[in-house]
């Protein structure tokens, strides 16, 4: 992973845990563990507050085709590569 | 025998639901409803898993036909199946994903539609058939069966629509699931009985949410939670203009009511219910805190028990929260909502009680004690999430947190889940809530000074 990105994976990782007020440490964040269910442990509650305040820093908003697919958020990478190439800001 | 009509829409040719932007008419559901009529598969119970709302109304429709009997737990983690499973033993899922991940026979939703039959009938249901049961989390750990029949849930369909105003002009677009009680009202029954449209989407981010709105014609209505609202109106600074609000699952302020009104542009209307009695009231929050209870529905009291009764509730039902009637009685059709019953637990919609917590907590093999808290003074918009106090020391936290997975929503797992060597249960065995709040107190502080320090 380029620096970029991994300065980015750092910084949304803190993002998660500040804005769920998770009992972990942004480090604790495995890369290519699950956040959704197992894993993580999120839930689809702890996935739009965690889309409002991407869309909030990130400056574009999340979307999926419906309620199940949660695909962007398989990871911290997953998520890392959507925002990085979604990004405006 | 009397029956009442599946649809309302008064023609073949109107419109019965939206989905990717193209309308659907009666008579091309009424052509689907036959077809996945004549392929359901043996047994009569079902859980209908279909994610497309418009796959789940022709799915409930073909089952309705064939007199089948939907179950609708309120949540679908694998002990929740299991218990379906051990309630009726036929039951069968209907899925329209590739993976249902029910553990149960599965009957995948017919990919191709048949061409539409030139002049289907609406079918004509027996009101006193079953249609549906409905699960609350009994105390004991075993759900608790609701009986839904044809008739009441028609009758409460139309008393929502007549409230509210809907008609055969409206197109409906729901953020809530049809799996659940108001989902399955307000976005499909209502649509039905009305003659309205609904919209097969079922959205998630606000942006979508934003998009599946846009993508109907006016009259459009919003049916959400105090939950997604919030999101909704936090995230988005442009919303699409939408004729109708609806919120439920728990009471909005009226600060957000007012917020919502305004950028909507819409009245926004609240509907208060239960599993046990449906729909029973609603109000205009944004105007007025008082419900007014649905067409033909009054409340009434013997010496401890606040019922009601009327209109689509046959038999004097039990409210067990916390309602102030107004005006003069014997009988009520204006009260305040003060509170939910202290044992029931609603985050964001999804309902539980901490009995049934209790119970599953400390049925998991190597847990010696154990009690979920509820956190205090939380608004309806927010999310608070529960606390689990924990005497189980042969036991890692994530062991102990996959086992509770298994048995109940994630919505409520426990965060924190605290260990303690034991709970400050009284000589009677009894764990005052103040005790265990004390102790949750102690080991908060301890845990922010470990931080601090």
């Amino acid at each position: 992973m380029s620096e970029v990105n991994q300065e980015l994976q750092n910084e949304i990782a803190g993002l998660i845990v500040s804005s769920l007020n998770l009992d972990v440490s942004p480090e604790d964040i495995q890369a290519d563990a699950p956040l959704y269910g197992e894993g993580l442990g999120l839930d689809s509650i702890d996935i739009l507050e965690v889309a409002l305040v991407v869309s909030k820093r990130f400056g574009f908003q999340l979307r999926a085709d419906n309620a199940d697919n949660v695909k962007i958020f398989s990871s911290l990478s997953s998520l890392t590569q959507h925002i990085a190439a979604n990004k405006t800001k | 025998m009397s029956t009442l009509p599946l649809i309302a829409h008064r023609t073949l040719d109107a419109i019965v639901a939206w989905r990717n932007c193209t309308p659907i008419s009666a008579r091309q559901f009424l052509s689907e409803v036959e077809h996945v009529a004549g392929l359901l598969p043996q047994g009569r119970h079902v859980l209908n898993l279909c994610g497309d709302r418009y796959h789940f109304a022709v799915s409930l429709a073909a089952c309705i036909v064939r007199g089948r009997v939907s179950l609708l737990p309120s949540t679908h983690t694998r002990e929740t199946v299991r218990q379906m499973q051990r309630i009726s033993p036929d039951v069968f899922c209907i899925t329209d994903q590739e993976n249902s991940g029910a553990d149960l026979p599965t009957f995948r939703y017919p990919e191709s539609a048949p061409s539409s039959a030139p002049n289907p009938a609406i079918p004509a249901i027996d009101c006193d058939q079953v249609i549906a049961e409905v699960f609350t989390s009994g105390s004991s750990g075993l759900p608790i069966p609701h009986t839904k029949r044809w008739g009441s849930l028609v009758k409460n369909a139309r008393a929502e629509a007549e409230r509210l105003g809907v008609n055969t002009a409206h197109a409906i677009l729901g953020t809530v699931p049809p799996q659940h009680m108001y989902g399955l009202e307000s976005t499909v029954l209502m649509p039905w009985q009305s003659g309205a449209a609904l919209h097969a989407g079922h959205p998630f981010y606000p942006a979508d949410i934003c998009a599946q709105l846009a993508e109907l014609p006016h009259p459009r209505m919003l049916v959400t939670t105090p939950f997604h609202l919030r999101t909704l109106l936090t995230d988005q600074a442009k919303l699409p203009a939408v004729d109708q609000l609806l919120s439920a699952t728990a009471p909005l302020s009226q600060t957000l009511a007012r917020e919502a009104e305004a950028r909507f542009g819409a009245p926004l209307h609240e509907i208060y219910g239960c599993t046990e009695a449906g729909q029973i009231a609603s109000r205009r929050t944004a105007a007025d805190i008082e419900w007014q209870t649905l067409p033909n529905v009054v409340l009434g009291r013997d010496t401890k028990t606040l019922w009601a009764v009327g209109g689509h509730i046959d038999a004097p039902t039990p409210l067990i929260d916390v309602i102030e009637p107004l005006g003069d009685g014997p009988k009520w059709t204006r009260f305040l909502l003060h509170g939910r019953h202290a044992d029931l637990v609603n985050i964001a919609g999804k309902r539980t009680s901490l009995a049934y917590l209790n119970h599953q907590l400390n049925a998991i093999p190597g847990v010696l004690d154990g009690v979920f808290l509820q956190p205090e003074h939380v608004h309806a918009e927010d999310i608070g999430r529960l606390t689990a106090l924990v005497v189980a020391p042969s036991l890692t936290p994530a062991a102990l947190i996959q086992a509770l997975r298994e048995c109940i929503d994630p919505t409520f797992l426990p965060r924190p889940l605290l260990f303690v060597d034991t709970l400050p249960r009284n000589a009677t065995g009894k764990l005052p809530e103040q005790m265990a709040r004390n102790l949750l107190a102690s080991l908060q502080a301890q845990l922010t000074n470990r931080v601090l320090s």
